[in-house]
């Protein structure tokens, strides 16, 4: 499955999810989580680089984007998950590696 | 799955306390085992016994506390980092010929070493900072 | 004890916080585990291998002698990251000149310093089983 990918900060106020993106081979997963989640958000530039990382699959912390008031404005193909949910991607992948 | 955490930040001036918090909680629900959840740098804030944060909203050190109590769980603040921010045991205080102590039920104060064990003897590490 | 692959990411300058001493103190510690260590150091990261660093004026601890200390410790497989020095304008130059002694070679002296490419690093990544960030 390879490495699971978290990122936690704003993708417009660090280039830590664009360094991310650097790293995420095909087959990887990368974890919106915290801040991290607004790069999950249509209409803005985070969401063109999803759409060109089309080897990885993305993922984003469901009650970080609630606390945000951002569940209306998910861009398609990320998949939301639960604190579960990180938990089974963290046990199913390689390794985790949390850019911060 | 055997998981480790590591806690990088201290209790509500980053999100970070919080979500370990969160995914530690929701690896036990799931049958996982906790190795050990291990905390550095202002991480090591997340152990005192002394906050007292508004009646409404979560007390972080207290969280941890009752969550090591109840499912035995391994907490370990690192030494140097503990030291460099003021966080003591009673033993640590003495040996430092300091006045008071500060650390919450549940932690125990240990050295680095313990972090690179925590990352040997686990499936997985995962970090939580800023 | 099992031998596995430990990685330590550094992106942060130093001084401004206190991520890379304390990342440091890990991986000196770290060095008596005898475990396959590698050191990343990718984006502001890089800034904590400069030459010359002088930090009387600010009153915090010049720690960067200590990354020469490195290879007595066996940690010797340490990645920059090309695009991360580039961007910031620097070269190899500019680094502290890492080496370790192999003593498979009679002692002969190696360097540390791997320039890779994010594309060759992340290659290395994927091959971690436990990456520590600080």
């Amino acid at each position: 499955m390879g490495l699971l990918h978290t990122v936690n900060k704003s993708p417009f106020e660090s280039n830590t999810f664009d360094t991310c993106l650097g790293y995420a081979k095909d087959g990887s997963t990368v974890l919106l989580i915290e801040d991290g989640v607004y790069a999950a958000t249509t209409g803005n530039s985070a969401a063109d680089k999803i759409k060109n990382a089309s080897g990885v699959t993305f993922a984003v912390l469901g009650p970080d984007l609630q606390a945000r008031g951002l569940e209306g404005k998910l861009a398609d193909g990320i998949k939301v998950v639960d604190y579960e949910g990180f938990v089974n991607l963290a046990a199913e992948s390689d390794s985790v590696q949390s850019w911060l | 799955m055997k998981f480790s955490i590591q806690v990088n930040e201290g209790p509500y001036q980053h999100q970070a306390s919080d979500t370990a918090y969160q995914f530690t909680k929701a690896a036990i629900a799931a049958g996982h085992e906790i190795f050990r959840v291990f905390f550095y740098h202002d991480g090591v804030n997340n152990a005192t016994r002394l906050a007292v944060p508004p009646q409404d909203d979560r007390n972080i050190a207290k969280q941890w506390s009752e969550l090591a109590t109840a499912n035995n769980l391994d907490m370990v603040v690192c030494i140097a980092a503990a030291q460099r921010r003021g966080i003591m045991d009673a033993d640590e205080s003495k040996r430092q010929g300091l006045d008071a102590d500060n650390l919450i039920e549940g932690f125990r104060i240990s050295g680095l070493g313990q972090l690179i064990e925590a990352g040997i003897e686990a499936d997985r590490l995962v970090v939580f900072g800023a | 004890m099992a031998v596995k692959k430990f990685m330590y990411v550094n992106r942060k300058a130093p001084y401004g916080s206190v991520y890379a001493l304390e990342s440091l103190e890990v991986v000196l510690i770290g060095a008596a585990f005898d475990q396959d260590v590698s050191l990343a150091f990718i984006g502001d990261g890089v800034y904590e291998l400069t030459k010359n660093q002088n930090t009387d004026a600010i009153g915090q601890k010049n720690f960067s002698p200590v990354y020469s200390a490195l290879g007595d410790y066996d940690v010797n497989q340490i990645y920059v990251e090309k695009e991360s020095l580039e961007e910031r304008g620097l070269t190899l130059d500019d680094l502290q000149h890492l080496v370790w002694e192999d003593e498979d070679e009679d002692w002969a002296e190696k360097d540390s310093i791997r320039l890779v490419s994010r594309a060759e690093l992340a290659d290395v990544m994927a091959e971690q089983e436990i990456i520590l960030s600080f």
